[in-house]
């Protein structure tokens, strides 16, 4: 068991009568990445604002590397590297400018933590002379994630980094946090998007304010208690109509063209469906038994949120 | 410090790469110095005036002949009947009209006493007033050249002479420049500095900000020195604008006058920040610096003298620093006072910045 570096206990938030944050708890492991999944409006953000010290938690506790975020915010703000979801660098400076400023009022000078940027920055430092506001939205999130890592974090909190990103650019990010791993950073991030998921080391599901589950995507996966296939044919709405009318299904949800339709264990095969289909006139379709996804465990957890 | 030095330098890049900055840091003063010192007057000329003669005699000829004589009047028509004259104030094409009753010069030769009517139009009070006292003394002029005329050796009671001091000649320039000045550092100082906090706000960068280790105190600081040497440099490039194209005397030490607003700019400042610190965008900081703005502009004795107004208000100009440094920069650079004499004036305007300094930085919050 590693050392813990993050660690949150019972957080609360409300901005009035919304609860953004219900008694949240977590904790996570020095050098590890971990994220924070769930949809907009779910508390990653407010969760965020916690840890950085930028909101104060109504109840609860949380701490990073032994420091309080209340009582010893001042401290805490030398470790931490934040990026917020939006882009809070200054537009009108150019990429350099903007790197010097930062590593300016954390006392550093760049040459003594370049090489934890090296890697990152090297892709924007032919624009070192563009204004911040022209770069493109990859380099932008790249040269955010410099600002960031320049005074050496000792943990680096992300919130949303790749919303609005395209795929490659996405992907490059995400390399680079693996390899950021390595230097013994431990990275939180907050993200939207369930593929997302795997690529960390543990993660959190977060919905309306509550965590709904924890632990390796893998351990997250195996929890998921249904058989699972997934089906496609030419009219994706109404098999999903016919097929939520099937008695013995657990689930059938959309995803892009297919449905994943899961049913308990044992209960139900292939030909089962194929026959019920085969009832309601529906002749064309695929269907393949398929494992579950964190997308999957994601939707089930949340009908089961909400049915309690 | 050091952290303060990053602030600066990375606001006065920030500043000089708006391309509005200089435009703004050199057109203004030069464009409110023209407009207010030369536009903005009190001396009434060309008033529009009408006679209504009902008596038509020597006497009544010779007194209107003193208002066509005078620079100030333009006679528009001049006839017996006064209800013409009043169809034309209606309509507002003459601003005063004045009625010799039939039977004047009759009363003046019979009883030594007679009477004229003079209407103005007085939508606009103060102007009305001084056409008001024109005319007056047009008369008041006729009344003694008739009794020259009727007792040669009478004279006048009471000799009086006068001089006006501190402005001889009682130009307007001379009075308005040194106001005009305090508008300028003050219009730099309150909105600019409190603008810039609110567009951190604005555009999120301050949640970055937020999360450094920069003090609240290194922040403000940061946020201030700029817009504080910005200022001061307008005032001195106002001055050399009063000085070389005005020709206003600047009788006072320049220092001190340097020293003064260095104090004041903080008071101003302080305003401006703490506005910035109770709002969340640009807008709403804007209205509300505007809004305070002109409230003390007018309040502050830069078009009408501080001492007429009444008691609440003069009570209210004590919270106006706009009051003070006006007072403070008409003394030293019109009647050449040293420190001494606006060691009160400057005491109060330091206790000012003092503590809207501290108000602001205590309103300053890196949490929610």
């Amino acid at each position: 068991m590693n050392k813990v570096s993050v660690y949150g206990k019972g957080l609360t938030k409300s901005y009035g009568k919304t609860e953004a944050l219900k008694s949240v708890s977590f904790s996570v492991e020095k050098g590890e990445i971990f994220g924070f999944i769930g949809p907009d409006g779910a508390g990653k953000t407010t969760l965020f604002r916690l840890l950085t010290t930028l909101l104060l938690p109504d109840s609860g506790a949380a701490s990073i590397e032994g420091l309080d975020v209340v009582k010893d915010y001042r401290r805490l703000r030398q470790i931490l590297g934040y990026m917020p979801g939006r882009f809070s660098l200054y537009q009108d400076l150019s990429v350099e400018e903007n790197l010097r400023f930062f590593a300016g009022i954390f006392k550093v000078s760049i040459s003594d933590n370049y090489h934890l940027i090296a890697d990152i920055y090297e892709q924007i430092a032919p624009f070192a002379k563009r204004r911040a506001g022209k770069l493109s939205g990859g380099m932008k999130q790249k040269l955010a994630l410099s600002c960031a890592l320049i005074h050496k974090p000792e943990v680096l909190i992300l919130d949303e980094p790749t919303t609005g990103v395209d795929a490659v650019s996405r992907r490059e990010f995400w390399e680079m946090l693996i390899r950021l791993k390595q230097s013994g950073i431990t990275i939180l991030v907050a993200t939207p998007y369930m593929d997302e998921a795997i690529l960390c080391d543990r993660v959190a599901l977060i919905q309306h304010g509550t965590i709904m589950a924890t632990g390796s995507p893998a351990d997250i996966i195996q929890t998921y208690p249904h058989k699972l296939f997934r089906i496609k044919s030419q009219n994706t709405l109404q098999l999903l109509r016919i097929m939520r009318q099937m008695p013995e299904l657990k689930s059938a949800e959309m995803f892009g063209e297919y449905i994943h339709i899961g049913s308990s264990p044992n209960k139900m095969n292939e030909s089962d469906i194929a026959a019920f289909l085969n009832q309601n006139n529906i002749r064309q379709f695929d269907l393949e038994p398929m494992e579950a996804g964190i997308e999957d465990c994601f939707m089930h957890l949340m009908k089961q949120q909400s049915s309690t | 410090m050091r952290t303060i030095f990053y602030i600066v330098q990375k606001e006065f890049l920030q500043i000089f790469r708006n391309r509005m900055m200089l435009p703004i840091i050199f057109v203004i003063p030069v464009v409110q110095l023209l407009i207010l010192s030369y536009a903005v007057t009190f001396e009434i000329k060309n008033i529009r005036l009408f006679i209504a003669d009902s008596d038509n005699s020597v006497a009544s000829r010779n007194l209107s002949s003193h208002l066509r004589s005078s620079p100030f009047y333009n006679i528009v028509d001049e006839t017996p009947d006064p209800s013409v004259g009043t169809d034309l104030l209606q309509s507002g094409k003459i601003h005063q009209m004045l009625v010799i009753p039939r039977g004047f010069e009759k009363d003046l030769a019979l009883a030594n006493k007679a009477q004229v009517q003079i209407i103005t139009d007085a939508i606009n009070g103060s102007a009305a007033a001084l056409m008001n006292s024109y005319t007056m003394s047009v008369v008041n002029d006729y009344n003694r050249a008739i009794i020259a005329e009727i007792a040669p050796d009478a004279g006048q009671p009471v000799a009086v002479t006068w001089s006006y001091w501190f402005n001889p000649e009682l130009d307007y320039k001379t009075y308005m420049v040194p106001g005009i000045l305090v508008l300028l550092v003050t219009i730099i100082g309150m909105f600019l500095s409190g603008m810039n906090v609110v567009r951190e706000k604005e555009t999120g960068t301050i949640e970055q900000i937020n999360v450094t280790p920069i003090r609240k105190f290194e922040f403000i600081a940061g946020k201030l020195i700029p817009f504080w040497i910005i200022a001061l440099f307008e005032l001195a490039f106002g001055l050399i604008l009063a000085k070389f194209v005005f020709n206003i005397p600047i009788l006072g030490n320049v220092f001190l006058i340097f020293s003064v607003a260095s104090v004041y700019l903080i008071a101003v400042m302080g305003i401006g920040l703490f506005i910035s610190t109770i709002t969340d965008t640009q807008q709403q900081s804007m209205f509300i610096a505007w809004f305070v703005l002109v409230i003390f502009i007018l309040m502050s004795g830069l078009f009408t003298p501080v001492e007429s107004m009444p008691q609440w208000a003069r009570n209210l100009n004590l919270l106006n620093p706009i009051a003070y440094f006006i007072a403070i920069i008409r003394m030293i650079m019109l009647k050449g006072s040293v420190f001494q004499d606006i060691i009160n004036n400057f005491l109060i305007l330091s206790f000012y910045g003092l503590s809207m300094l501290l108000l602001s930085v205590w309103r300053y919050r890196k949490t929610t």
